[in-house]
């Protein structure tokens, strides 16, 4: 085992260095990072990779006999990337889906790294728009090679030569050779300096609603996710860490633990305890007996009021860092101002965190489903004193990322443990301390204003931002130079709009220490876009116009989100039939992760104040389609991701610790709360644009929109405070009596 | 030592009477298709069969199950339903991170099971159970629908090697 740690360790030091050397064959940006060409050419990384005949890159192994084996560089969560890599990749290389074999890739910053969020990391939305270039480049060097080994038999022109599922033939002659046939004499050519890439006519794969890869393992409940790892004298842990937020562990009293059966020991570290048991069950009831003492700490009296007033404060007393400013604000004209607040998130996975880790004088060993492998592979080293090639990382599917798993604190305080017994450990959290300590989606608190032409039409438009930062913590290299983080205000600072002059600002204001926060899916968008998205309808309400119209006349320099809105409007019908009282319309547009999406949403909004969501139309223009199920099945989870959330979660804290514990208090959407929902995508030859968080980024504001025609009720906050929407104090009494159906599993009407 | 009947094979197993049937099924036998989620039946990741019934194995003392059989979904596709739901999820692609869809896939079999031709409604009632943070729902419906009726109801996925 150690012997190959060093081999790997080797291999990728010497790739790093030979990446100088190719970088000039590259797809255009030049980066040290994945290569479409990159020859491995070394017998011990040819070992490690399963002795493959020919791996002309990282992404392609190809042997004599059996499956075409494609390596991912991104891991998937749900989001269909090993799907559209492997279209990617097959498409070029000229293979069938049916006829290669995934693998998760190893952590390689050299190899599998991406240029846009600078490491081998999974997340922004980014991976197909990343890799849409280098993947098909990949496929067609080895698809190249292979037809010109094959030829080089033959005697005959490479021209002359097809590719066909995995076999190339020469039609004039008849002949015909299988890859693994050719596999040894590609990988002693020369790179190829040029290839030619298909033309999207001709794409067999790219577009079609593809099968995802992992289909098949899911359904029958062989996939592995990180929490499924089994590793030879395991045992696992339950934990817990201290509930107030930066506090510290002072003592444990285990005597009541012991007497578990499956007990076997307790193990501490400086902010949390685990139980270690022979199973779960043991753990978790040998956790639940111990008498723990806590130093809350410095949080001990934080609450969510408090965090909101000091941010109320800064955004009136801060110092603003510039976004983008266009033009100057007019003197006159008529002014519209709103407060917008919204609340801290938790990602809640259906997988909750967990880490398997093996650590022993001269190895760690982890089994994790991340997405941030190389970022672990650091971790462990600085815990362990290890170095890095001492330190070997598993990835695995992952049961829901969301953003939490771009943090490695889980995997980190599994280390932490493990290194402290002489057995693999299993570090699982329960549900309660997934929620508990998750690294939360910030605050943000939003003063936003507009000045209005004498045809209702904006001016100018300011929106001055207050919040903490992710990026300062995660990323601080990528920090602008005047301190800006421009995921704060991205969606805000670029709209599809035509307004002549703005002013976009952040002050930043970070949390209190041990109130960590995270990426969560949609990130600086999902925040923007609610802001600015229901301030348009505030606006178009202002001028006394339809929310669409008067989009529309705003849309004169942005031609694909016009489109998109004009589909909209026609699927949904929008203004076509009188609308019942407390039902309503509402409509939200906006350009997030190099996509186009419009969402228009239908709700009814009982006498009580309960939200029914009807119906939900959304259009997508996301360039070309590289699955196109995979698209449609992004939107709609991605809208019901947004849409549970907007409905009702928020993370509250009360004594410096996060009150909310598991699904009953964090709610999430269910199959008979959600709406009818249609997705329609614009068919182009636009490069392509993200999709995971996109559905994501769009759902609150158009929910918050269609909440005001039905009720004329403007939310600037979330989640939806159902008290606001409350008719009158009549319709009260009947909540006692609705009260015995609390999932409304027994309401009549909507047909979804 | 209590026997368990799991997937038609006998499995005796030394544990406290206590313990949920989701702990016994993955850290004793060993079969991990069966998922934690939640720990109190909020989400049903957890969802295996007891004589066909659906049941949320995270809160079901081992002790409770007494002679009945269990069915998990590493065993479901031996049966009619289990197989046309397992089907119909592939045809119209309903996972995505897939961590939900094995309590998701034992709910709806037991649906079928029952209830050969749901209703939007007898779905709503028999699925509510299950939480998936991906936002699959739309395709669980329609997949359900597909198995009941053989109808094609949505967008169907191209299998590997059809092209």
């Amino acid at each position: 085992m150690t012997a190959q740690v060093d081999r790997q360790r080797r291999r990728a030091i010497k790739l790093a260095g030979l990446s100088i050397g190719f970088v000039w064959l590259g797809s255009g940006k030049a980066n040290a990072f994945i290569n479409a060409r990159r020859q491995t050419g070394d017998p011990e990384a040819a070992a490690l990779d399963g002795n493959a005949l020919f791996a002309p890159n990282a992404f392609i192994r190809i042997d004599a006999l059996g499956p075409v084996r494609l390596v991912m560089p991104n891991v998937e969560m749900g989001q269909g990337i090993y799907t559209g890599t492997c279209a990617m990749l097959a498409e070029e290389l000229g293979v069938g889906m049916d006829q290669i074999k995934v693998e998760h890739a190893p952590p390689n910053e050299a190899l599998y790294g991406i240029p846009l969020l600078g490491g081998q990391v999974t997340g922004g939305s980014s991976s197909t728009r990343d890799h849409w270039g280098v993947l098909r480049e990949a496929g067609a060097v080895a698809r190249t090679m292979l037809v010109s080994a094959a030829a080089a038999r033959w005697s005959v022109d490479p021209a002359e030569c097809g590719v066909q599922r995995g076999v190339i033939t020469h039609p004039k002659s008849g002949r015909k050779l299988a890859f693994g046939a050719v596999a040894k004499a590609a990988g002693a050519l020369p790179m190829p300096a040029k290839v030619v890439l298909k033309e999207r006519a001709a794409f067999t794969l790219i577009g079609k609603p593809l099968r995802r890869v992992d289909s098949a393992d899911k359904v029958v409940g062989a996939a592995q996710f990180g929490i499924d790892a089994r590793v030879p004298g395991m045992k696992i842990a339950a934990v817990k860490a201290c509930p107030t937020r930066g506090g510290t562990l002072r003592s444990v009293d285990d005597k009541r633990a012991r007497t578990v059966p499956g007990f076997i020991e307790v193990i501490k570290i400086d902010n949390a305890v685990a139980v270690v048991g022979e199973h779960y069950w043991a753990a978790k009831q040998g956790l639940d007996a111990l008498d723990l003492d806590w130093d809350l700490g410095a949080n001990q009296g934080l609450t969510t009021a408090k965090l909101i007033e000091a941010m109320a404060e800064r955004s009136r007393n801060g110092a603003p860092i510039l976004g983008r400013k266009v033009g100057n604000k007019p003197a006159g004209g008529r002014t519209v101002e709103a407060l917008y607040q919204l609340p801290m998130l938790a990602h809640a996975p259906m997988e909750p965190l967990n880490t398997t880790v093996s650590v022993t004088t001269d190895l760690c060993e982890i089994w994790v489903g991340t997405q941030v492998p190389v970022r672990c592979v650091s971790a462990a080293a600085a815990i362990t004193g290890l170095p890095e090639s001492k330190v070997l990382l598993h990835n695995h599917y992952i049961g829901g990322g969301f953003g939490r798993r771009l943090e490695t604190d889980s995997v980190e305080q599994a280390i932490k443990f493990a290194k402290q017994v002489k057995y693999p450990l299993k570090v699982i959290w329960s549900r309660e301390e997934d929620i508990k300590h998750d690294l939360v989606r910030p605050m943000y608190y939003d003063r936003i204003s507009a000045v209005l032409g004498t045809d209702g039409n904006p001016l100018w438009y300011g929106d001055h931002i207050t919040s903490g930062t992710v990026l300062a913590r995660w990323m601080p290299v990528a920090m602008g130079k005047e301190g800006l983080d421009d995921d704060v205000v991205e969606c805000a600072a670029e709209t599809p709009y035509d307004i002549p002059n703005l002013n976009v600002d952040w002050v930043r204001h970070d949390m209190p220490a041990g109130i960590d926060i995270g990426w969560w899916r949609g990130v600086g968008p999902t925040h923007n876009l609610f802001v600015v998205e229901s301030f348009m309808d505030e606006l178009a309400h202002a001028a006394g116009k339809d929310p669409i119209a008067y989009r529309k006349g705003l849309l004169g320099k942005s031609p694909r989100p016009l489109a998109i809105l004009n589909l909209a409007a026609e699927k949904i019908g929008w203004g076509q039939v009188a609308m019942a009282p407390r039902v309503g319309r509402g409509v939200a547009l906006g350009s997030p992760f190099g996509s186009h999406i419009c969402v228009i949403v239908e709700v009814e909004v009982t006498p009580q104040g309960e939200v029914r969501l009807r119906r939900a139309v959304a259009v997508i223009d996301c360039g070309i389609a590289i699955n196109s199920s995979s698209v449609d099945a992004q939107v709609q989870g991605g809208l019901l991701f947004g849409l549970s959330a907007a409905l009702y979660s928020g993370i509250t804290l009360q004594n410096g610790a996060v009150e909310q514990s598991n699904f009953h208090d964090y709610r999430n959407l269910r199959i008979n709360e959600i709406p009818a929902v249609e997705v329609y995508r614009i068919d182009n030859s636009e490069t392509p644009g993200g999709l995971g968080e996109v559905g994501t980024a769009i759902a609150a504001p158009a929910l918050g929109n269609a909440i005001f025609a039905a009720t004329g009720v403007r939310l600037r906050s979330l989640p939806v405070d159902r008290s606001l929407l409350v008719e009158n104090a009549a319709s009260l009494k009947s909540v006692v009596a609705g009260s015995a159906d609390p999932q409304g599993l027994t309401r009549k009407g909507v047909s979804v | 030592m209590i026997e368990l009947s799991v997937n038609g094979e006998k499995h005796p197993v030394d544990v406290p009477p206590d313990m949920p049937l989701l702990w016994v099924l993955r850290d004793i036998v060993g079969l991990m298709g069966t998922k934690f989620g939640c720990g109190i039946a909020q989400c049903g990741a957890c969802t295996v069969h007891l004589d066909g019934q659906a049941v949320r194995s995270c809160v079901l003392p081992v002790s409770a199950i007494g002679d009945r059989s269990i069915t998990t979904i590493e065993g479901i596709g031996r049966s009619p339903a289990g197989q046309r739901v397992q089907k119909a999820w592939l045809d119209v692609d309903v996972v995505q991170c897939g961590y939900c869809q094995s309590g998701q896939i034992m709910s709806a079999a037991a649906l079928l099971a029952q209830n050969p031709n749901p209703t939007d409604q007898d779905i709503d009632a028999a699925m509510s159970g299950n939480i998936c943070r991906c936002g699959t729902y739309v395709r669980i419906r329609a997949a359900i629908k597909q198995a009941a009726t053989g109808q094609l109801q949505v967008l169907q996925t191209v299998p590997a090697g059809a092209t």
